[in-house]
């Protein structure tokens, strides 16, 4: 069965995909955090973090319409943490912005507008970097910047299942569906009940099999790998052309 | 003279206490090709974990000549290569490279020479140039063929093969038939792929309830209609004439 795969459009060519992926992964990192830390009132500043975002966009040739529908996914998580924000903030009730009988606050919009604006803007950096460097490609970066080799390790583990088990869950349905599934909503459950039960130990068992073939291969528990990633002068150039953007927006940011 | 493989009275019961495999002898020549049939649940793949100390066993067995025990595990394990049935267990590594080096890796060799066992294994299954691809995005034929990659790229003696062609259509059946037929090691395949079993070994083994009840050349096995029937392996006589 196909699947639009996690890492989609990072077989392309271009610029940024060339780019070793420790230079992305740092360069992403600084960018979240010089969002995270600007005061939200500061508009032009995040307008110039969009268009450092919206360059590299384009740099990347990844349909830019494709970056916006999949930004979308953090909405949920910014209603429910921020939604109720400008009710609740005390502070000066801004005449105007009143909905029915609750009052809106200036500030709590502030800090509305600041979780929405930052989230979106990591998360389309984030896009970007998962859309330009192949999963794996991530993982050997990750694991050059010293993180743990067990983290690592799962990660590639759910990358390489998670697939693996969406097939399986969908033959399972198949199967479900071919035979009138239906009835009761309490007898719909317990069948759900009984799959989510089935896919565990299917799970577990493969489990204990894909142990068998690392053991069959000599693995004795310590994980061990090849690193195979170079930097290139496109590296420090795009290291420094990014950094040189960060500062001038914070230069700017600090003299209006 | 030495053998690639001796199990003198090889019994096991799973954990549940289901007896799986009785009192097996078997000796293997080096460079035999040997096939290992029987039905679903007779102990071929109980049998084949055995072989490299998965399962352990009290000294049972004897790879080369060297018996299988917590100290010999894992030259054990470099001289028995075990493929698995399914090669979505088999590879587990988010490259193909990362795959077909992860034993040569852990049996401590240098980058430089992991590096040229993975473009020899994967050269040898006529899979060069699939290093960066990850195993998800390939066909179930190109999954074997990568698991027997990871295989070789630790350069075992021994080669041990759980139902090789199941899942595959004909044409990638024979491939890799051709394939398996043209790789020097004594090879050991458990199967219930009579036509597989025919072109690829010579001498043919069939358990039945976890006991050796045949052991002889492959001709000798096939032509055995009867001996074939009583053990599930071939058409009931019933239905053997309805296809004449």
């Amino acid at each position: 069965m196909k699947h639009s795969f996690l890492d989609r459009y990072s077989d392309r060519d271009s610029l940024l995909h060339k780019l070793d992926p420790r230079t992305k992964i740092v360069t992403t990192i600084a960018f979240i955090l010089a969002v995270a830390l600007t005061p939200p009132p500061s508009w032009q500043a995040f307008a110039l973090y969009f268009v450092i975002v919206a360059i590299a966009i384009l740099i990347s040739k990844i349909p830019p319409l494709y970056v916006l529908k999949r930004s979308l996914v953090i909405v949920p998580f910014v209603l429910l943490i921020g939604i109720f924000i400008p009710f609740l903030k005390p502070g000066d009730a801004s005449g105007s912005y009143n909905v029915w009988i609750w009052n809106v606050s200036h500030s709590g919009l502030m800090v509305l507008w600041g979780i929405a604006i930052k989230s979106w803007l990591s998360i389309l950096s984030l896009i970007l970097l998962s859309a330009t460097t192949k999963f794996a490609e991530l993982l050997k970066g990750l694991e050059q910047l010293r993180m743990p080799k067990l983290m690592i390790m799962i990660l590639s583990f759910m990358y390489r299942y998670l697939f693996v088990m969406v097939d399986e869950v969908s033959r399972m349905k198949q199967a479900r569906d071919s035979r009138n599934f239906g009835g009761k909503r309490t007898w719909q459950l317990k069948t759900i009940g009984n799959m989510i039960g089935t896919l565990f130990i299917r799970s577990y068992e493969r489990g204990e099999r894909v142990y068998g073939a690392m053991v069959a291969r000599c693995f004795e528990g310590q994980i061990r790998t090849l690193s195979r990633l170079q930097f290139r002068t496109a590296d420090l150039y795009f290291v420094a052309a990014f950094f040189f953007c960060l500062s001038l927006v914070g230069i700017t940011f600090l003299f209006m | 003279m030495e053998y690639a493989i001796e199990i003198a009275n090889l019994s096991y019961s799973y954990p549940d206490g289901q007896q799986a495999l009785r009192d097996i002898n078997l000796t293997i020549g080096i460079g035999e090709s040997v096939a290992l049939i029987g039905a679903n649940g007779a102990g071929k793949s109980t049998l084949l974990l055995h072989l490299n100390g998965i399962i352990k066993s009290n000294e049972t067995i004897k790879i080369l000549g060297l018996p299988l025990n917590d100290k010999n595990l894992k030259q054990a394990r470099s001289k028995v290569g075990l493929v698995f049935q399914n090669p979505d267990d088999q590879l587990f590594s988010p490259t193909v490279f990362d795959d077909v080096a992860f034993g040569p890796i852990n049996m401590g060799f240098h980058p430089n020479e992991v590096r040229q066992r993975v473009s020899q294994a994967l050269h040898d299954v006529n899979m060069a140039g699939y290093e960066q691809r990850s195993p998800q995005h390939l066909s179930v034929g190109e999954k074997k063929r990568i698991a027997i990659a990871t295989i070789l790229s630790m350069s075992p003696e021994i080669l041990v093969l759980d139902e090789p062609t199941a899942n595959l259509d004909p044409r990638a059946k024979w491939e890799l038939i051709e394939l398996i037929k043209g790789l020097p090691m004594t090879k050991i395949v458990a199967s219930h792929d009579l036509e597989m079993v025919t072109a690829l070994c010579e001498r043919t083994i069939i358990l039945d309830s976890g006991s050796i009840v045949a052991d002889d050349s492959t001709p000798s096995i096939m032509s055995n209609a009867p001996l074939l029937e009583s053990y599930g392996l071939a058409p009931t006589s019933r239905l053997a004439i309805a296809f004449d």
